[in-house]
Order: structure tokens, then sequence, then C-alpha cells
């Protein structure tokens, strides 16, 4: 107990030192003076809501920030609740929100005003890859197999199961169906936990699942991965199943299905903040990305590592908004 | 006996002083958030998780699945004092636990609810231990038809169970179904009625519709009734337990039923709130004195109550093993696991033994020690009716805009739960029944999207809802559950006839 008393106590003035280092110095680094709100503007236990909690588990563990952060699900309307509230919260440097590709979808698709430039970019955290799933009892061993299935069978005879309406795994359904040109029924589910476990039952024939999503059904043998959808195979080469690590499974490209699509795991800030409070953010992830923890989620989840922040993630988010316009406008996605 | 061993490894993983003091403080905790409005367990678990990620990854679970334990015995007490309920999975209770509680008989009720939810839970669990493999891979069985089978059901074995015109059950749930409209429609990824209204994008939210429609509906007619209130007289009689325990041996089917249900609707996973509602409908159904239901039947506390407490179990069933989480709690309790590194999926039993068994071993001690808990707090529940109305009152309504506040951390949020209290009120004035406007609310959603998921499998055609055993079956108990009250009412009909013919 004494120890716990003594140890507190030198920490109190280890922060009083701290505080007063910070008050001598000419230019003080901008910090939190309230706890931060998270925004994760989808529901609990998908992708971008586990990336949140893991973020804000590892920043008070390792006590990154003095203030607290505090997630909070906004996911009205396909995330159109917490991308208003962030718009609607100029200057508010205590607010922060992970995007998914919805960043781009939800406005396109529904109108509800707002655009990633209403938001200030603060920094890429990392890329999130699709992969063509099926279940490890059907007779298509490679995405070549798949796609000539897709052509010689009736339209619609295959179904493919996906978050969401007008969302990436249904674009991606789109681009499928314009390399097969035949019609691929897609089903939309809540999160992508249902949707790997659909395919495990067999209520659908194919899944677009991200890495994390479907790693479990895949280590127990009842998936098969049959492409990922990105210029290069994934990096990460420890076994996941007995015989297979990330790094085995092919491109789609590769194998002749031309489908290219990453997403977006992004923090954004509101508008009119200053450079100091941006950077402190910038300070804060570039932080987290150097921790054991996050490497081990990195590599869990099969992501891109990728970090940009400043000028170079505007640049891309920019070029991105423009690909998701055109791709959009190709499935006929686009708000009337 | 496999499953035998390791349970008994599990117990010996979890009966530590330490593992048994989180326990207790998770119990504590998830009780208050249970009797707080709005403030659910998902909130709750929410909350704290990010203060575990320093524990062990065992201690951690079962803390925190014993604020969910908490949490759904909690929600019974508001149900039954003041006709709010704590949880949605509560509501159902409601309905007879009020007027008990009314009559003086709180005590009663709550021992009721406690005791049922204790049992069902323990069925649950037991379930969970043997049949976990078979369970899991009955629960592949569920694609949206099956989905769409179950929801509707649920509502066939609650409709016509009402007492009020027909047509009045049908005009409160239709509006409960256009309520449920209101938002973002997953299947086109449009949105709807939502008018340009920023506050309307999220939909009404099914908690904040109860909270308004039983909690401040109800404080509003209580106050037309004139404000010189006493309190109730409560009589609180420690041995209250013993004598309830006593009469509830007498609903050993209704248990029965209930436990099957709720383990049904968890593994499917169809949720508690579901397998409340359909536990007391078809507990009505089954009882020899239908018209004694919504009046204070014992009955129609322990129904509900068994049903809920095993489907909230029994839904950390699919989360274990198939990753997809029963309920709202449990997904948060999800993205725990994959933050303590641990993937949650057909594996975790095979790879993470301790785990796992601690975790299962933590719900039979988790509810042991909630039981006891709760249960000697019953006198000091039923003692707040003692309390004056004029106190009480506005404290609930606090409690209320708290609760509807924490929802979604949003004002709009309590503004819409008092338009949704003056509406209560309005239909209780009316006599037009809430119960149907409530399921229409909370189904409404879930069996359009299933529905419509079912129409895109069979491009448009109806035969997918027999199209194979399962879903067939279901349907036709549906059907037939719908058609039963008019039958029996031709029947009645036709003898009367027959009576007056001769």
């Amino acid at each position: 107990m004494n120890d716990k008393i003594a140890a507190s106590g030198r920490l109190f003035a280890a922060l009083g030192f701290a505080l007063a280092a910070f008050s001598a110095a000419p230019a003080a680094a901008w910090e939190p003076g309230k706890p931060v709100e998270f925004v994760v503007p989808a529901g609990t236990g998908g992708g971008a809501d586990q990336m949140a909690r893991f973020l804000q588990g590892v920043i008070a563990k390792h006590k990154l920030m003095s203030q607290s952060m505090v997630v909070v699900n906004k996911s009205g309307g396909a995330g159109a609740e917490g991308f208003l509230e962030i718009k609607g919260a100029k200057g508010d440097p205590h607010k922060i929100i992970i995007t998914l590709s919805n960043l781009f979808t939800t406005p396109l698709a529904t109108a509800v005003p707002f655009n990633w430039r209403d938001l200030t970019p603060v920094s890429m955290l990392a890329l999130d890859e699709f992969v063509l799933w099926v279940n490890a009892e059907s007779p298509y061993k490679t995405a070549k197999d798949y796609l000539d299935a897709v052509k010689a069978g009736a339209p619609n005879a295959f179904k493919m199961g996906g978050t969401g309406s007008k969302q990436e795994d249904h674009i991606i359904t789109v681009m499928l169906e314009k390399t097969a040109g035949k019609k691929i029924t897609y089903i939309p589910y809540k999160g992508g936990g249902d949707v790997a476990v659909q395919l495990v039952g067999k209520h659908v024939t194919s899944t677009v699942n991200n890495p994390i999503e479907a790693e479990a059904h895949w280590r127990a043998g009842k998936l098969r991965p049959l492409c990922v959808m990105d210029a290069e195979r994934m990096p990460y080469k420890a076994k996941v199943t007995g015989d297979m690590s990330w790094n085995d499974i092919p491109t789609c490209k590769s194998a002749g299905v031309n489908v290219d699509y990453l997403m977006l795991r992004g923090i954004f800030m509101p508008s009119g903040v200053s450079q100091e409070q941006v950077d402190f953010y910038v300070g804060l992830f570039r932080k987290v990305r150097e921790l054991p923890e996050w490497k081990e989620f990195m590599e869990k989840g099969a992501f891109k590592q990728t970090f940009m922040s400043g000028k170079e993630y505007a640049d891309w988010v920019a070029k991105n908004e423009a690909l998701h316009v055109g791709l959009m406008k190709d499935a006929g996605f686009l708000a009337k | 006996m496999e499953e035998f061993s390791n349970l008994m490894h599990g117990f010996s993983v979890a009966l530590t002083w330490g593992n048994l003091g989180f326990m207790l403080v998770g119990l504590l905790l998830g009780v208050l958030i249970g009797v707080l409005p709005g403030l659910g367990g998902a909130n709750g678990v929410a909350i704290l998780l990010p203060l575990t990620f320093s524990m062990n990854p065992t201690s951690a679970i079962i803390m925190l699945s014993c604020i969910y334990w908490g949490a759904l015995f909690g929600g019974a007490i508001t149900s039954i004092l003041f006709n709010i309920p704590g949880e949605p999975w509560s509501v159902a209770t409601t309905f007879d636990g009020y007027p008990m509680a009314q009559q003086g008989r709180a005590g009663e009720a709550l021992t009721a609810a406690f005791t049922s939810s204790f049992v069902g839970a323990l069925f649950a669990v037991i379930a969970i231990t043997f049949l976990a493999p078979l369970l899991a891979r009955f629960a592949l069985q569920f694609g949206p038809p099956e989905f769409f089978a179950v929801q509707m059901l649920t509502f066939c074995s609650f409709v016509g169970m009402s007492k009020d015109p027909p047509i009045k059950t049908l005009a409160a749930m239709m509006l409960g179904f256009a309520l449920a409209a209101v938002g973002m429609d997953s299947v086109t990824g449009q949105l709807r009625m939502t008018y340009g209204f920023p506050q309307l994008l999220k939909g009404f939210d099914f908690l904040i519709a109860v909270i308004g429609l039983f909690g401040i509906g109800e404080i509003l007619l209580t106050m037309e009734e004139g404000l010189s209130f006493k309190g109730k007289s409560a009589k609180i009689n420690p041995r209250v337990v013993w004598h309830t325990w006593k009469e509830l041996f007498r609903y050993k089917r209704t248990f029965l039923r209930s436990v099957l249900i709720g383990c049904w609707m968890g593994i499917t996973p169809g949720g508690a709130t579901p397998a409340s509602f359909m536990s007391y409908g078809m507990a009505r159904r089954g009882a020899r004195d239908k018209d004694a239901f919504g009046k204070g039947n014992i009955e129609g506390v322990v129904a509900p109550e068994t049903a809920a407490h095993a489907a909230g179990t029994s839904a950390l069933l699919p989360m274990l093993t198939l990753g997809i989480p029963g309920s709202p709690t449990a997904a948060v309790l999800l993205g725990g696991l994959l933050i303590w590194g641990l993937q949650p999926g057909p594996l975790l039993f095979v790879e993470q033994k301790d785990f796992v068994w601690g975790l299962i071993a933590s719900m039979y001690l988790g509810n042991l020690v909630g039981l006891i808990v709760v249960l000697t707090t019953v006198p000091f529940w039923a003692a707040i009716l003692r309390i004056p109305f004029s106190i009480i009152a506005p404290v609930i309504v606090v409690i209320c805009a708290i609760g509807a506040y924490t929802v979604h951390n949003s004002i709009f949020d309590v503004i819409m739960m008092l338009v949704f209290g003056v509406l209560g009120y309005l239909f209780k004035k009316l006599r037009y029944p809430l119960a149907p406007l409530v399921l229409a609310l909370v189904l409404g959603d879930m069996a359009e999207s299933s529905f419509r998921q079912s129409m895109l499998l069979s491009q448009g055609g109806l035969s997918i809802f027999f199209s194979n055993w399962l879903v067939g079956s279901l349907m036709v108990l549906a059907l037939f559950l719908l058609v039963l009250p008019g039958w029996g009412a031709f029947k009645n009909f036709l003898r009367a006839r027959e009576a007056r013919g001769a």
C-alpha cells in the first residue's frame, strides 16, 4: 500500500514537473483539455468499431494522452449521423471520427449533405483489404473457377452476401458482375460477422469479407479464400491455416478477375481547428503505430499498413473520392 | 463426460478470490445499470471495456459478463415498481409485474422475476456446457427465410392475445411498423421518411419509445388522478421470498416452455426481447384463465423473465463459436475479445480452453451470486413504493431523461421521449394497447429486412418460406397460432347460435 502511495506521489511530482516544463516553454504544444469524443459512424462490433475501441484501449493503457477518450457510435443513416455531427462541430478539437468507405458512399447514395472537405483530415491509419471467399465445401478452388462458373451459370444464380447496400461490398459485387458479364444477386446484411456466418451456413455462394471478419472461419476450415482485391499480395507470411498464410492468397488480377479495392481506415476532425491541434492527433497516432499491440492487430486483420498525414493524406482522400464517384456512377448507385 | 471435466477445470480458473471480487463488482454495477433505463448492458460494458485491457482476459470477461447478468436481473426492477422497463427485454414484464406492485405484491413480483431469471440462465448455461457444438451447428441453419419465420412466429404468438378490439390492436401495430421504417432502409440503402431532418436519420430508437410510452405516460396518467399522494402500503415481509418460491413450483410447465423459447431465440440469434414477448404470448395461450393476464398474474412475470434471461445467456454461444453477437451487449464483448487477442470462432473452444471454460463456470457462479444479491435487496426495492409519489415522480422523470439521453448522447432523444410520453398517455386514455406498438417497433425493422433478403434470394417467390423442413415447420406453426384465436371465436359464435336456436 505504502509503495502505491509513494508511486502515485512520484507520478504527481513528475506530472507537476512536466506541466511546469510545458508552461515554461515558449510555444506549449496543444493538448486536449477535456475527454475526447471518438465517433464511430457504424454500429458496435463492426470493423471500424473494433479499431476505435482498440485505439481507445491502447491509448489509455500506454497513457499516450492525459485526457480519456470516449467511443461513441453514431451509425444512423449509414453513418451520416456521425459525419454530420463532426461537420457541425466546427472548431471543436475534442472530437475525432474514424472512417469507413461510407465517408464517400453515404453522401453519394443518399444525398445527405456532407463531404470529407467539411472535415479536417488527420491521418490514415491503415487500409482494409477485401478477399473473395467461398464455402470450403464449394467446388470453386480458384478465382478463375469461380468466375467461369458465374459466366456459365444463369443470371442471378450466384448469391453474394455483403454489408449494407450501395456500400463497399455492393460496389465490389457490381465490379465482379462487370468482369463476368452476368448478374449476381446481392444480399445486404447488417454486419460483416453476420455475412461470414451466412457463408459458412451456405445461405450465400460467396462474400467479399475483410480478412478480420472471416479469419476465424478460415482457420476452422469452413471458408476458402480465392483472391485478394489488391494490386499485390498481402505481406503476412505466418501460417494461418495448416498450409496457407495471408501471403499465399493470389491477387484477383492474376486470376483474371480485374477488381482492385481498398477501404480507408483513417481519422478526421471537425473543420476550423488549428494546425497545432491536428499535429497533436497526428503525433498521437504515430505513437500508437509504434506499439507492439498495434502491429499484432494489423497482422491479425491482415491490414495494409500505410500511414499518411497532412497534404499527402488529403491528396489520397481526394483521389479515392474521385474513384468512388466513378464506381458509384458506373454501378448506378448515385442519388437522383 | 469430457465437458464435465472441462467445466471442473473452468471452476478452478474462475474460483479465485480475485475473480470472485470482480464478479461481485460486475454484478453490482450491472444491477445499477439495469435499473437505469436507457443505460443498457451494452453501454455499461462499452464504458468499462477499456478499463479491462490491462487485466487478464479471463478476469476481464468474468467481470464484464457479470455486468451483463446484473443488467439482466436489474431490468425487471423498474418495470415492476414503476412500469418503466429498464431494459427492452423487460417490457413484457411490466404487463403483469406492474399491476402486481399496484396491488401491494411488489415483493412477490420481484422474487418471481429474479428467480425466473436465474432459472432461465441456469438452463441456458447447462445447454451451453453440454450442447455447444450441436447448438452452434443449429444456428448455422438460419438464413433470411428462417429468421423471418421466427419473427413471424413471435408476431403470431402475440397477436390476438389482447382483449382489446382487433382494430385497435392493428392500428397500434401499424403505427409501430411505420415508426420502425423511419431511417435507413438497409436493403436499398436509401433514406425513408426522414424529410431532411438529420435527427431522424437514425430512426426511432426502441428504448426511447419505451421509456416515454411506459415511464412518462404512466406518470402523466397518475398525475391526472390527483397529486395528493401517499405511499403505497407495500407490506415488507422478509419471508416473501419463501412464500413466492412455494407458489412458483406450480408453474413448472411455464418455466420449461420459456426456457426452450429463450434458449432457441438466443442461439439463432433472435434476441432476448422477442423471446420475452413470445414467451409471454405463449404463456397466455396455454393458461386456463387467460383473463387474469395483464391484471397481476404471477405467471405473466415468470414467462418473459425466464425466456429473456435464457436468451440473454445463450446469446453468448453464437458469439463465442461463430463470432456473431446475439445481442448488442454480446457485440461489445466481441470487440473486447479481439482486443484481448482472442479470435472468436469455431476454434476458440479448442485454442483457449482456460478462457472459455472459465467464462462458462463464471456463468454458473455469476448467476448464483447474482440471485443472492438481488433477492436480499427485494425488501429494499419494495420499500421504495412507500415513498410518496410526489417525491418519487420527479426522480423518475429525471432518471428517464438521463436514460433517454445516454442511448445516443442526444438531446433530441429526450424531446422524443416526452413526445412518446404524451402518446403513451393518449393511448391509455383512448384504450389503445401499447404492447403491439412496442412489438412492431422492435421487430418491424428486423422482420422487414429478413423478408426482403428472402425475396432477393428467391427472386420474389414466396415458396422460399416452405423450402425446407425448418422454415416450413416454423411458418406452419406461426400460421396455426395466427388462426387459432379466430377459430376459438368462431366456435364460440357457433355455440352461441346453437344455444339461441335451441
